[in-house]
């Protein structure tokens, strides 16, 4: 009963295929999770699912223990008290940047708390003295703190985000992505996002889980999807690396090409069956000693680290 | 359930549904344009005091809506600007036989139906008129010489989907049988000089401005044109005057099978046949009184008398549908 | 807590089946008024009548075909030029006098088709002042093409009808904004190339839209051609209807009109096939090229031209005829006439308003094919000549009442005779089975330019779908309904038969007094009634001008 939100084996149908299939996942008050994968595996219908657009063809949703969806049910969105930051804002044209956020507050415009509200969610995304600009005399990462500072208003208990920041530049991208995870904590608010770039997925969810093909593939932390991803999707989709064919000769030993590589756990695989060992590139250090040798077929350079492509020459 | 219909129905009837018509009241659904009737039932009220409610429309949307009123219908009369549309209600059942000895006696026989379920109110006739600057009235003779090669390209006529040319054709298809009437009609679309006109006044117009000789037409246009200009150089031609005579048309009316206010609009009947109505009814359109006893206006009369067909006007009606197809595959549009 | 979320949940659950399906009950509910008389139209099909067949198929009906297409391709052809040419060079050219032609562009709109037949009939007939004029000057022959004639009748409708391509593609082209036309620039394009490759197709559902209005109506038409005496397939209508007394084949001959119109239709979604026609980003105000030297003046003399023939010279010659007859003419009923007018036309305008509405929020809901295949049906009524209509109109209504009355008799041993025939509510009905198309558009237009997005935003703001509508669709959608709301009322107020055939006792209007006028011949005298709805129609056109600027003008507050 603790879980704000819960998603039991929810299934969800388009053009009848199933589009999100089986996905079930928990969530605690005040935490921030994310939902990662590669565009279509689903992850935006499961977050719409949880705002009330998408019907079910199977599973429920619970919100801090209330059903709101079910295959046969389902409370209308404007009942669930969710906030909701589309991925193109959805700002409303007609009306100004302190009408778009004073929109959920459904009190007497001139009402004092209500203008107070507004101002103190202007101060908060930093767009003081722009309430009376209309949504289009606004730049885009202005437009995202609206949409953001219109879903915190009416104070909702869980905030979704489709995308927030797919339409920004890379820099600013990160720098919201920050500010908004300072909000929310601030705030103490839940909030589920969605999107397909792992960088702001481990900026912004204490708990990130990896879709594809409309299924859940694995719903742990940053450190541990990247250093133990629970399939070869996972391990492929987060991070970078490289697969060593492998034979695993004792329960933590397997040989590869690149030679005996002693791991912290046992398997307890039969001795001698082939494994797949995925090496990142923070696992491998430069040994001018080393008996390997390889060539560089290729150069990123990223500022502070650059990444070297490596041709083995034993052929790995 | 009952209660709940019971509100619906006094809902829609209190909200939505047509005033309810009261007992001094007679409803007329009129083909004849509001301009020609409404003077006259405006003296009868002022008269007699009972209000009549009345709509315009073309004859067949009236007729189709009479009909699919049924007995619902709130007409108690219907009035036709000829007489084929009568016939033709009376063939649909929508009309109700009269037994009133003021109506036979005047209304000629000849301009009422012989059952008794319509009766013609003013008589239209459709006569030649020619340009009096080109034509000599004496190569005038009747609506078939009209086909004669000499007046090739000297002759405008007005469309024949107009009932007053479907009636005309009518009843020279009566005098002459099918075959001689296709010849007439094929002869007439020979001489053509320009597609047929949509009115009667346009193919008047087009002769005042020598674009053809003759034409034929109802002599209420005329007798309009040359209230304008006096002087206007156009002249009326009575054909056929040694056989059959001219032909005919009534605007005319019958009671309706379901009317609610039958004796009332017995009575509006009854009187608009009589002296005092016919004049003015007639009169309005310069158009002729079927009653024999009233006189034509000084304007009409001056056009001079003439013999009129005697054939019971209810054969338009019957060949009406066999005229327009004989029209049809002679090629008069 | 088990037994709270269940009583929760039933009842909601049965609260958002009623928004979810209560809504599509009530298109379904708008569409079936639409289709009970087309149905009724259709069902002529269960009695043969073959002998009319037989006759028209013998003698007339190949040639009636035949000037049907003619008149078609003609129509199409012209409005398509004349509308797209001209929406075309007051947006994107700059001339001497555009800002003027702008909006007087748009005028004509407010002419009824049948009035400016009758007009230039009179003004250029034979026997009309022009080509008397022209015999008395310069003998004989004057040389003028006679008006009577296909190009004739041509030319009249493709003057009446323009302005409905001419302002849904304005619009359009004003909605494109900057952005595209400036891209196909960068590509390599010229200006012509830019507006054919790229303008063009993205103003195409607008064009199609304001095409097949303008055809619809012209196969619709039976006033205009009649004046003309050019017979077109409704005279086949009419023919088996008033001279046949056959109202069954009639009907016959009027669905497969409707057929032909459905196909079309279809044809078109069809080559249109899956394209999206969303306008991308905000819009801009669009760059206007000035015309060089002497085309500049062309674009003037153009624009000059077609405005004085299809406005400034009906106008004219209707105020000049109406003059003479102004004092027989105009009394106190004349004031009735005006009222009544008016009042049905707003009356009608916002009813269909509402139900185009309607149809579009739930075809947006629910873009599955039984909900396109409802506002298709519900749409067709245009199509359908206006005699036609009223008496399938009528036959609905009357068949209603008989069934009410017979409901009546059974359980309270009365019948109440007329109930719905003969009242307002037919009326209306009528007017919106006819005009649902024409205020269509205009919202399904701006109901595309709203993302779906903002409805979904509005509601996780604790928007009920109500409050959707009020406070997010109808702020947005207002340029839309306006032009919605004027074109209906234009057009109400235009409507002649099934007002005629349906308005209860003693509701005449000025289209009434029209026809009461013209089917007598007396042209002069309908003149009154014609420039006085030419006017009326020209206040609600002058509105919506000042606010179609809304694409570009509005900026700050759009």
């Amino acid at each position: 009963m603790d879980n704000l939100l819960e998603l039991n084996d929810i299934c969800c149908r388009y053009e009848q295929s199933n589009v999100v299939d089986g996905l079930t996942l928990h969530m605690a008050p005040g935490s921030l999770s994310c939902l990662l994968g590669p565009s279509g595996c689903g992850k935006t219908t499961a977050l719409r699912a949880i705002a009330g657009f998408q019907p079910l063809c199977g599973g429920a949703i619970r919100l801090a223990g209330d059903l709101v969806s079910a295959s046969d049910f389902s409370l209308p969105p404007e009942k669930r008290g969710l906030g909701m930051v589309f991925q193109d804002y959805a700002l409303f044209p007609h009306l100004t940047v302190a009408d778009n956020i004073g929109f959920g507050l459904g009190m007497d415009r001139r009402r004092p708390a209500r203008t107070g509200r507004i101002a103190t969610l202007l101060e908060l995304v930093g767009l003081t003295g722009y309430g009376r600009r209309y949504p289009h005399e606004l730049s885009g990462g202005q437009q995202q703190r609206v949409a953001l500072a219109r879903a915190l208003a009416p104070e909702p208990r869980l905030l979704l985000l489709d995308e927030p920041f797919s339409n920004l530049d890379v820099d600013l991208r990160e720098r919201l992505a920050s500010d908004v995870r300072a909000i929310l904590k601030h705030e103490g608010i839940a909030a589920v996002f969605v999107t397909h770039d792992q960088h702001e997925a481990f900026v912004m969810g204490e708990q990130i889980g990896v879709m594809n093909g409309g299924r859940l593939r694995q719903w742990d932390s940053a450190f541990n999807l990247y250093h133990e991803p629970a399939d070869r999707f996972v391990a492929d989709f987060v991070g970078q690396g490289r697969f060593l064919h492998g034979r695993l000769v004792e329960p933590e030993v397997v040989e590869t090409p690149l030679g005996r590589i002693i791991g912290n756990r046992a398997y307890n695989w039969p001795k001698g069956c082939g494994v797949e060992v995925l090496l990142r590139p923070d696992d491998v250090l430069i040994d001018g000693d080393s008996e390997f040798r390889g060539r560089v077929v290729g150069r990123a350079f990223r500022g502070a680290e650059t990444l070297y492509t490596l041709q083995m020459e034993q052929g790995g | 359930m009952k209660r709940l219909i019971q509100t619906l129905m006094l809902i829609t009837a209190t909200t939505l549904a047509a005033p309810v018509v009261s007992a001094e009241q007679i409803v007329v659904y009129s083909a004849r344009n509001e301009h020609l009737i409404k003077p006259v039932f405006d003296r009868y009220t002022q008269k007699t005091g009972v209000e009549i409610k009345y709509i315009t429309d073309k004859e067949g949307p009236l007729l189709a809506r009479l009909k699919a009123e049924g007995a619902n219908t709130p007409a108690d009369m219907l009035i036709t600007v000829d007489a084929g549309n009568l016939w033709h209600a009376a063939q649909e059942g929508v009309l109700a036989p009269l037994e009133s000895e003021t109506l036979l006696a005047n209304i000629p026989a000849h301009l009422r139906d012989p059952q008794k379920r319509w009766f013609g109110l003013s008589v239209r006739a459709r006569t030649i008129v020619y340009s009096s600057e080109r034509v000599n009235p004496g190569e005038l003779s009747s609506y078939e010489d009209l086909a004669d090669p000499k007046w090739r390209k000297r002759l405008c006529l007005r469309t024949s989907k107009k009932v007053y040319n479907q009636s005309l054709v009518a009843m020279m298809m009566e005098r002459l049988g099918k075959e001689q009437a296709e010849e007439v009609v094929r002869g007439w679309v020979a001489n053509l000089a320009v597609p047929p006109f949509s009115n009667d006044t346009k193919a008047m117009e087009a002769v005042l401005a020598g674009q053809c000789d003759v034409t034929i037409v109802n002599t209420y246009y005329f007798g309009r044109m040359q209230s304008k200009d006096p002087a206007i150089k156009l002249a009326l031609y009575w054909p056929n005057q040694a056989d059959s005579g001219v032909h005919v048309n009534v605007s005319g009316a019958g009671i309706t099978r379901h009317a609610k206010h039958k004796q009332a609009a017995i009575d509006l009947l009854e009187w608009l046949s009589s002296t005092t109505a016919q004049e003015m009814f007639a009169g309005l359109n310069m158009e002729y009184p079927v009653n024999p006893e009233v006189e034509t206006a000084p304007q009409v009369q001056a056009w001079g008398d003439f013999k009129g067909d005697d054939t019971n006007i209810a054969k338009a009606g019957e060949l009406q549908t066999e005229a327009v197809m004989l029209m049809d595959r002679a090629g008069y549009r | 807590m088990r037994q709270v979320i269940d009583q929760g949940g039933t009842g909601s659950s049965r609260r958002s089946f009623c928004a979810r399906q209560g809504w599509r009950l009530a298109a379904l509910g708008i569409a079936a008024i639409v289709a009970a008389p087309l149905l009724l139209v259709f069902s002529g099909w269960l009695q043969p009548e073959g002998e009319v067949w037989r006759h028209l198929a013998d003698t007339i009906l190949g040639g009636l075909i035949v000037n049907t297409l003619l008149l078609l391709a003609g129509v199409g052809i012209g409005v398509l030029l004349l509308g797209v040419g001209l929406a075309w060079l007051t947006t994107l050219c700059e001339f001497p006098g555009r800002r003027f032609f702008e909006w007087a562009l748009m005028l004509p709109l407010a002419v009824p088709a049948y009035v400016f037949a009758f007009v230039v009939l009179g003004v250029f007939d034979f026997s009309g002042p022009v080509q008397t004029f022209m015999r008395e000057a310069f003998g004989a022959d004057s040389g003028l093409p006679n008006v009577r004639s296909t190009g004739g009748v041509i030319t009249v409708l493709v003057l009446v009808l323009y302005p409905y391509v001419y302002m849904l593609t304005r619009s359009a082209f004003l909605t494109q904004g900057r952005g595209t036309l400036e891209a196909a620039r960068i590509l390599g394009l010229g200006p012509w190339g830019a507006f054919f490759r790229v303008a063009l197709p993205m103003a195409r559902p607008a064009i199609v839209a304001g095409v097949s209005l303008a055809l619809m109506e012209t196969l619709a038409d039976f006033g205009t051609v009649a004046v003309f005496n050019y017979d077109t397939f409704t005279t086949a209508i009419y023919k088996a209807w008033f001279g046949f007394f056959n109202l069954q084949a009639a009907s016959q001959l009027a669905s497969l009109l409707l057929l032909f119109v459905a196909l079309g239709l279809i044809g078109e979604s069809r080559l249109r096939g899956r394209a999206r026609y969303h306008e991308t980003s905000r819009t801009s105000q669009p760059a206007r090229q000035p015309l060089p030297g002497y085309r500049a003046w062309l674009a003037t003399a153009t624009a000059s031209l077609v405005f004085s023939f299809a406005f400034l010279l009906p106008l004219v010659q209707l105020l000049i005829w109406a003059w003479s007859v102004l004092a027989e003419d105009m009394d106190g009923r004349y004031l009735g006439l005006l009222g009544h007018t008016l009042m049905l036309g707003a009356i009608a305008a916002l009813l269909t308003v509402s139900g185009a509405l309607l149809l579009g929020l739930v075809r947006r809901r629910h873009p599955d094919r039984l909900t396109g295949s409802m506002v298709r049906v519900a749409t067709l009524g245009y199509a359908l000549p206006g005699s036609v209509l009223a008496v399938g109109v009528m036959l609905t209504f009357t068949g209603l009442d008989n069934f009410l009355n017979l409901l009546s008799r059974l359980i309270y041993g009365t019948s109440p005779g007329q109930i719905l025939g003969g009242s307002l509510f037919a009326l209306l009905m009528a007017y919106l089975v006819r005009f649902l198309a024409v205020a269509f558009g205009p919202i399904e237009g701006g109901l595309n330019r709203i993302r779906p997005s903002l409805a979904e935003a509005a509601r996780t703001l604790g928007a009920t779908p109500y409050q959707v509508l009020r406070r997010v669709y109808l702020p947005l959608l207002r340029p839309g309904l306006l032009t919605a709301l004027l074109l209906v009322l234009v057009d109400v107020m235009k409507e002649m038969p099934a007002t005629l055939l349906l308005r209860p006792f003693g509701w005449d209007t000025l289209a009434v007094r029209i026809y009461e006028m013209t089917s007598e011949g007396e042209w002069e005298r309908a003149a009154l009634p014609s420039v006085t709805l030419v006017l009326l129609g020209l206040l609600p056109v002058l509105l919506l001008v000042r606010r179609s600027g809304y694409g570009h003008s509005r900026g700050r507050k759009a």
